[in-house]
């Protein structure tokens, strides 16, 4: 479980977080949702320790993400990270970009190791790409390539940044259907989304973030199709026309 | 007016030749290994946010690259020799190339270093990877294929201003071409076959550095 306690963070003298609290139940897919600069991918940040917080606590599976004495590498095993930028990893191929952290985080045997990598990209249906480089592939495939390189730690969540994004139109479908195999599977997840259709499809849950804080949370028949509040739904109309 | 080649003389003294070949080579693959280590200090130093650390490295690599190579190795050998510091020949030119080498990789790997994008830092720390961990196996391997080219540019470089030795009576290839010539009045026959050679060994050097970076390069950056 991922519990998010009235969380403050600054960068510098402006305030991105002014105060976020929301928990994060095994098996739930939350969806993050609000316009630019509203501190949603901040927070992802802040949840595997990228970024530190000023006020507040993260308590991940009891583990106080940010107290002075956490292991924040060995956390980081625990929370898989997507991102916009696939940020593949390009002088290595594949096979190695997904077996790399296997094998030296985790100690697999690079058997092992290798074994593992190929069944995720099995998974992610990269399965004929073992030995190619990632920056002949597409920006979608590169992008299934992040999910499955995240899941050969065996994380217990999965934080997806924007990561349809940066995308074309048309390699958006293949990666959302990547995400839709993982919430069937039974993944814990947060999505910081614009993808709203989406959201509504597969969370159980959905944030609405404004200017900082969360302006509204709850099932997606809620938040989306009925929002409360009026800031959600100015921000809905905008994007759903 | 007709000049006449005489090409015998030049090939009896190839030993000589190929023996100044050697301490070219030997001087400048020495001032590279010293000058890499020196450029790993100064560009981690230039990046640094203290100014008392960061200062001396920006010092150096200005004077390095806004002054002549011929400079450098008159201070490194009359300079220090008016301070009673008597360097050989030999040791001068080291010094002057180690100092050039030093300033001009300081900022080729400081420009590496930057081109490595920082989301490549988080992504390998969101796998768990430890900070060594991200620099052993992402940020350094692309450092370093980014930077290898001009490292060898580097290489060239240092081979071709070794030449300057000669200035200080240095036995590297330039320097014995000069002694030999002086001896047999053949001037012309000696520099052109000492220019081949240095054509040579430029491009074994470029040739070798191309081979190991197909060996240790695999897929695009």
């Amino acid at each position: 479980m991922i519990q998010i306690q009235n969380v403050h963070k600054s960068f510098g003298s402006l305030e991105v977080l002014k105060g976020v609290t929301m928990d994060v139940n095994k098996g739930e897919v939350v969806s993050v949702i609000g316009g630019s600069g509203s501190g949603k991918s901040t927070l992802l940040y802040c949840i595997n320790a990228i970024e530190d917080i000023q006020q507040g606590r993260i308590i991940v599976d009891e583990i106080d993400v940010h107290a002075k004495g956490t292991n924040q590498d060995r956390l980081r095993q625990k929370l898989g990270m997507v991102f916009q930028q696939w940020n593949s990893f390009p002088h290595l191929t594949v096979l190695e970009n997904a077996s790399l952290a296997p094998r030296i985080v985790l100690k697999l045997s690079k058997k092992e190791a290798v074994e593992r990598a190929k069944k995720e990209l099995n998974h992610v249906g990269l399965g004929d790409k073992f030995d190619e480089y990632p920056t002949r592939m597409s920006g979608g495939q590169q992008q299934r390539l992040a999910i499955a390189r995240a899941l050969a730690m065996k994380p217990d969540y999965m934080l997806f940044d924007e990561v349809t994004s940066a995308l074309d139109p048309e390699l958006v479908g293949e990666v959302l259907d990547t995400l839709r195999m993982l919430r069937d599977d039974g993944m814990t997840m947060i999505c910081v989304t614009h993808e709203i259709a989406f959201a509504r499809e597969v969370s159980d849950k959905v944030a609405f973030f404004h200017q900082g804080v969360i302006e509204e949370i709850g099932p997606p028949e809620q938040v989306i199709v009925n929002p409360q509040k009026e800031a959600t739904q100015k921000f809905l109309s905008k994007v759903l026309h | 007016m007709e000049y006449e080649f005489h090409w015998n003389i030049v090939f009896d003294k190839l030993p000589q030749l190929l023996s100044g070949a050697f301490v070219t080579l030997h001087v400048s693959v020495l001032s590279m290994l010293i000058g890499i280590a020196i450029a790993v200090l100064l560009a981690i130093a230039k990046m640094s946010d203290s100014r008392l650390i960061s200062l001396p490295a920006t010092v150096w690599v200005e004077i390095a690259r806004n002054t002549p190579a011929l400079f450098q190795i008159y201070m490194a050998y009359f300079g220090l020799g008016a301070f009673g510091i008597h360097l050989s020949p030999y040791a001068a030119v080291l010094s002057a190339l180690v100092f050039v080498n030093a300033g001009y990789l300081t900022e080729t790997f400081r420009g590496g270093f930057l081109s490595i994008p920082k989301t490549q830092y988080s992504a390998s720390k969101s796998l768990g990877m430890s900070s060594i961990q991200v620099y052993r196996y992402i940020i350094l391997p692309q450092m370093f294929r980014r930077i290898y080219h001009p490292m060898t540019n580097q290489f060239v470089w240092s081979i071709l201003m070794s030449s300057l030795g000669i200035l200080v009576g240095m036995n590297e290839l330039s320097g014995e071409t000069q002694r030999l010539q002086s001896l047999s009045f053949r001037t012309l026959e000696f520099f052109i076959v000492a220019a081949v050679m240095y054509f040579l060994i430029t491009k074994f050097v470029l040739f070798s550095a191309s081979l190991v970076s197909q060996r240790l390069f695999r897929g695009d950056i």
